[in-house]
């Protein structure tokens, strides 16, 4: 049984005692705790079942990269899925469950898998469940779903809120440990601006536990006095900021970083955000991220209670938890010695030190066999006892096949396979590794480096990160390179004294890939690799075998490594297996891809603030309230919001677009046109350069006049239109589509400042500066009469000119022109008297009939009159010609922006589908995007099509369906019919004619 | 005539922690033209009465900011009511010149930010380096908070003035409102 001792704990504060559930089970810890070592201290060693096989499985590790204690947290708003236990730290109340297991964690049906495992191998779901097809859907596939999988997915909007934070540093130091607070001192004496962070809530890392049980010290005095006098310097320093609970999550190009800090994680009653994501742009990167211990490859190394020798230490030294009464410790170097001191040291039984090592160890082996503890060289593990939790071990020679010498009794094995530096954050942004043949890892190639834009490294491993596996090499590792760090980022580097540290030399270690080495195929497929994937010894070589020779093929065929915890215990005993298998050395078979992050970050982090109303920004007029209080049924445009139609009480949204158009065509209708671009454009060669940007002529347009115009790209596609109107000899003023201004005031910025950089032209984006309302049908000049201020009789503003003055006392410009071909006028007063001037428009309106009117009747009366819309019949591939707008392209001009590419080949093809007006023979609506078909069938065994539909609606006025559509030689075939197949089923028949239905001398306009 | 409104008519919130404000109506005009020409700059400086900023820097001086948004751009802040007349007064002093003097004080909203904490709320909204060692009294950035782009400068210590476009202001002010929640301090700068 694992439990708490009585005395121990470094991080605990038994005065303080919390509650929390497990499985609905009421159990207690102490503040300081993380669930892990809570559960443990309760006596739950099996916390979870396996992925594949539903094993029962046990917490292995104590910190980032445990594989097996994942749990579900919180209940609603707060639940969460996949929180590993040993990064949990207690509160109050936490409320914890265990995954993938039915009904329960003891009694588990899918453990029947594990019966059936020989022949879920690897490869199994690709080999098994190919044939026949239609199962895979029906049958297979909801049988995996509901065997597999870990935590389920979060069914309530999560209750708490997230936030980023952008900073810039000098130098980031990542790992609070000696390494990272000695390199942060080095480079902060040296003046640079540092930012030192550390995923746990404490600093000093690995040498607090390791140290103290090596006797190790440093400066003469223990290692824990270093740390926070060194910690205490750095909190002095101004030039330095230290955080905790913030993790490297992953490093990016230029010395940016993301880091996650955890806030109210282990207090979550507290106020303010749950997470922050640290934006942080480093000059220089320090990683001190430390290293992982290996498990070892034997049979039944996933019993609950096999764990690794390191965490084993850590349950007793930083949390007063025992593992286990009697530990076996088994070991291919010498710091698991550690962990038997340890627990010699607690009063607990250490029946046997298992060294794979024919010569066993050094100093530290010394230090246990004083101590009384048997130790036994050239041994190993031939296979572990017991299902849920370890009852004993089975003994044999690491170098035979598995005859069992002898089993010992135990409830727990400590287990180390040696020490991989935490490349992770080395190798995000391309930092490549290099094999160490004497500790038997990848460390960072410090010749190939992740390089800034000069070509320099701009991360700098650091202590055991970098393989100094002695603490004196990593306290001097550290010191050079904080220096270092300084220096490249522009700082005049200041050493620091490096204290006299003495602490055991440890003997070399031996690589042990799979124990006993030549264990046959029944111990195999009980030695895992991957504990959270299921992936044993067994299926690697089996890939092998099936001729996955690349690693990163090996990988995903197996799975192993894919899982939550991306193989930070798996991926490095995965490859060696690999590599026996195929024969060649480890460098040679090389590591899978590290990727960010390094553990896995909440959603809500990466969405920062980014959440209900401030999901996305919309775009409001002066006048939405007014919209909106006034019933507006929204449509998006852009970021922008305008009203579709304003329904009234009963009336469907269908019925009120109807009613809008009618009213405005009969009466007066009123518009909020204010989301139209507006881009002012002026200077001397401002003439010649509105030449270029438009098809038509603008030059030549008179002061107080307006001209429709269109924009082509380069390559002749139709991308905006609007009126361009002449304020002064200089100044022309370029209405756009609504969703076009930011994009036409860049392309025109772009041209000025790329290619005609020396014309004297400057333009100035004022969309927003007007609100613009478009005053609209035949009352339209009554009610601006009404308000008075301004002449705006057909003698003193004609069609298509503006003029400027005042309107009910707003300073006003009226624009005579018309999008509906009613007589209408478009009235730019300034955005902050928009909505007095709308109120004031629909008051002396009201006796005129004054209606306002959305987008849908915009867009119907728009296309009566055959008016097209960017977006409708234009979609990125067609040309004004195809629209029949050749009256707007001008033939007197030498150039303009997309002339040349209308004149190639393709883009003079006859055969290109031209705009026609549509009307269906019995008076329906055309269905939107429709097709026309044409005869026989094309090489896809599909119709043949000869057009297809841009804009349809029921045209209140017409009291019939209209439409205009792009079709082959349609302008020649004037009056013949043409047939669009329905999605639903039926078929449309309709005439082919003007697409100008409605008043097509423009009579009404022009009054 | 109406009253002109600012786009979300002086509201102000203080629940956070600093203290929130929409101020205007606020008078401004884009000035383009040659900074390098001695003309443009006494123009300039007879209209504003102010000296040229430098690159990313701000002119202030009694009810005027000069602000230096790119490298042929100035926007000037001045009292609402005072637009017409210094439109006026650099349209003739720079008559004859390449300039272009445009009154956008409507086409934006203008926010202030005061408190401690002012600082780390905008670093929380924005990418610009904002350590006080980089970004003092007098300085002025355009670039983006969170999805919209913004202006801002430090018109007194820990007293941000915020320019965006008049659309997003509800925007702007709910973004900073979150970015102050209360207990949300980071305690960095």
């Amino acid at each position: 049984m694992s439990t708490r001792l009585a005395k121990g704990g470094r991080f605990l504060d038994k005065g303080k005692p919390v509650t929390f559930t497990f499985n609905g089970k009421r159990l207690k810890g102490y503040e300081g705790d993380t669930l892990a070592s809570a559960l443990l201290a309760n006596g739950q060693v099996m916390v979870g079942r396996s992925f594949k096989y539903h094993r029962p499985r046990g917490i292995v590790a104590s910190g980032a990269e445990e594989p097996n204690a994942l749990m579900n947290h919180g209940a609603g708003g707060t639940f969460e899925p996949n929180q590993r236990a040993t990064t949990t730290e207690l509160y109050d109340g936490l409320q914890a469950g265990s995954q993938n297991h039915w009904p329960n964690l003891e009694f588990d049906v899918g453990a029947i898998n594990a019966g059936f495992s020989r022949f879920l191998t690897a490869g199994f779901y690709y080999k098994m469940f190919i044939h026949p097809r239609p199962l895979w859907k029906h049958v297979y596939e909801p049988f995996i779903r509901q065997s597999a999988g870990l935590g389920k997915a979060p069914k309530e909007q999560d209750a708490d809120t997230y936030e980023h934070f952008n900073v810039n540093v000098d130098v980031l130091v990542i790992g609070g440990g000696i390494a990272g607070l000695q390199a942060a001192l080095a480079a902060g004496k040296s003046g640079a601006k540092v930012l030192v962070i550390e995923q746990t809530a404490h600093w000093g890392g690995r040498a607090m536990v390791d140290e103290p049980l090596a006797e190790g010290r440093i400066g003469g005095a223990p290692v824990d006095k270093f740390v926070e006098e060194t910690r205490a310097a750095l909190e002095k320093m101004p030039n330095v900021s230290m955080r905790l609970r913030l993790m490297g999550a992953g490093v990016y190009d230029h010395g940016y970083v993301l880091g996650y800090e955890r806030l109210t994680d282990h207090a979550p009653t507290a106020a303010g955000p749950r997470h922050r994501l640290w934006r942080i742009r480093a000059k220089r990167i320090v990683t001190a991220t430390g290293a992982i211990e290996r498990p070892l490859s034997f049979a039944g190394n996933d019993v609950p209670g096999v764990m690794l020798a390191s965490a084993v230490r850590d349950y007793v030294v930083n949390f007063g938890v025992s593992v286990g009464d009697r530990v076996v410790v088994v070991t291919n170097n010498d710091s698991a010695y550690l962990t038997a001191i340890a627990m010699k040291k607690a009063g607990l039984e250490v029946p046997c030190i298992l060294d794979a090592r024919p010569e066993g160890g050094g100093a530290l082996m010394q230090a246990a066999q004083d101590l009384g503890i048997p130790v036994e060289t050239g041994k190993a593990i031939a296979k572990v006892k017991g299902t849920r939790r370890v009852t004993g071990v089975a003994i044999c020679v690491q170098a035979g096949e598995g005859a069992v010498l002898k089993e010992i009794a135990c409830d727990a094995v400590a287990m180390s396979g040696g020490w991989s530096p935490v490349v992770h954050l080395w190798s995000h942004c391309g930092g490549k590794l290099t094999w160490d043949t004497g500790h038997a890892h990848f460390r960072p190639d410090v010749d190939n480096p992740p390089r800034d834009d000069a070509g320099e490294a701009f991360v700098i491993p650091v202590g055991t990160a970098n393989g100094a596996m002695h603490i004196a090499l990593a306290l001097e590792d550290a010191e050079m390179s904080g220096r270092a760090a300084a220096k490249a980022a522009g700082h005049k580097p200041k050493p620091v004294a490096t204290p006299d540290v003495t602490s055991p030399q440890e003997a070399a270690m031996e690589p042990v890939w799979l124990m006993p080495q030549g264990a046959p195929y029944e111990l195999r497929m009980k030695a895992w690799l991957d504990f959270q994937n299921d992936v044993k010894v067994s299926d690697v070589q089996l890939a092998a075998q099936e001729g996955f020779e690349s690693v990163e093929h090996a990988k995903r065929y197996t799975t192993l490594g894919m899982a939550t915890d991306q193989g930070k215990l798996s991926n490095i005993n995965g490859l060696a297996i690999l590599s026996d298998a195929l024969g060649q050395p480890i460098p040679q078979t090389g590591t899978t891809t590290f990727r960010p992050p390094y553990t896995p970050i909440s959603m809500g982090a990466i969405a920062g603030e980014a959440r209900g109303a401030v999901f996305q920004p919309i775009r409001r007029t002066p006048m939405q309230a007014w919209h909106d209080a006034h019933g507006a049924d929204w449509e998006p445009v852009g970021h922008w919001r305008r009203p579709y139609a304003y329904p009234r009480s009963s009336e469907s949204v269908h019925d009120a677009v109807m009613r809008e158009v009618k009213n405005t065509r009969q009466a007066l209708g009123l518009l909020d046109a204010s989301t139209l671009g507006k881009i002012i454009v002026k200077g001397p060669d401002a003439g010649r350069f509105l030449d270029m940007m438009y098809t038509n002529m603008m030059s030549t347009l008179k002061v107080g006049k307006c001209r429709y115009g269109l924009m082509c790209s380069e390559n002749g596609f139709l991308t905006d239109d609007g009126v361009v109107a002449r304020i002064d000899e200089d100044t022309w003023l370029c209405h756009t589509t609504s969703g076009g201004a930011d994009s036409v005031h860049g392309h025109m910025e772009e041209w000025l400042q790329t290619e005609w950089w020396d014309w004297k032209v400057y333009t100035a984006n004022v969309t927003e500066q007007y609100a613009q309302i478009a005053v609209v049908g035949p009352n339209a000049r009554k009610v601006l009469e009404k308000l008075g201020g301004m002449d705006v009789s057909k003698e003193a503003l004609g069609f298509m000119e503006w003029k400027e003055g005042e309107i009910a006392g707003i300073p006003a410009r009226a624009f005579r022109i018309s999008f509906s071909g009613e007589l209408s006028y478009e009235i730019a007063v300034p955005a902050s008297q928009g909505l007095a001037f709308w109120e004031a428009l629909m008051e002396a309106g009201a006796e005129f009939g004054a209606m306002p009117y959305g987008t849908e009747a915009l867009h119907i009366m728009r296309a009566e009159k055959g008016f097209i819309m960017i977006g409708d019949e234009t979609d990125g591939t067609v040309i004004p010609q195809d629209l029949g707008l050749h009256w707007a392209l001008s033939k007197k001009k030498d150039d303009y922006l997309g002339k040349r590419a209308q004149e190639r080949s393709h883009m003079a093809d006859p055969t290109r589908w031209k705009l026609v007006g549509l009307e269906t023979v019995d008076g329906a609506v055309l269905p939107d995007g429709a097709y026309a078909v044409a005869e026989g069938t094309n090489a896809n065994g599909q119709r043949n099509v000869q057009g297809r539909v841009t804009s349809t609606y029921h045209s209140p006025t017409l009291d019939r369906g209209i439409a205009m559509g792009l079709v082959l030689h349609g302008p020649d075939r004037m009056g013949e019919v043409i047939e669009f197949p329905g999605v639903d089923g039926k078929t449309y028949k309709a005439k082919i004619v003007d697409p100008v239905f409605y008043d097509k001398d423009g009579e009404k306009q022009n009054v | 005539m109406s009253e002109p409104v600012s786009a979300l008519g002086g509201v102000t919130w203080a629940d956070g922690i600093a203290q929130i404000a929409e101020i205007g109506p606020q008078g401004m005009i884009t000035l383009r033209g040659d900074f390098d020409d001695p003309e443009f700059r006494v123009a300039v400086k007879n209209a504003v009465g102010l000296d040229m900023p430098g690159q990313r820097a701000v002119q202030m001086s009694g009810e005027n900011t000069l602000c230096w948004m790119s490298p042929d751009e100035l926007l000037v802040l001045c009292p609402y009511g005072d637009v017409a007349a210094m439109l006026a007064a650099l349209t003739s002093a720079l008559a004859g010149h390449h300039a272009l003097a445009v009154n956008v004080s409507d086409a934006r909203a203008v926010f202030r930010v005061t408190g401690p904490y002012a600082r780390e709320i905008m670093a929380k909204l924005t990418p610009a380096d904002l350590a006080p060692d980089a970004f003092k009294t007098g300085m002025f950035r355009r670039t983006r908070m969170a999805q919209v782009p913004a202006a801002f400068f430090l018109r007194e210590t820990d007293s941000f003035e915020i320019v965006c476009f008049r659309s997003v202001a509800q925007y702007m002010f709910d973004l900073l409102k979150t970015a102050a929640q209360p207990g949300s301090e980071v305690g960095y700068f």
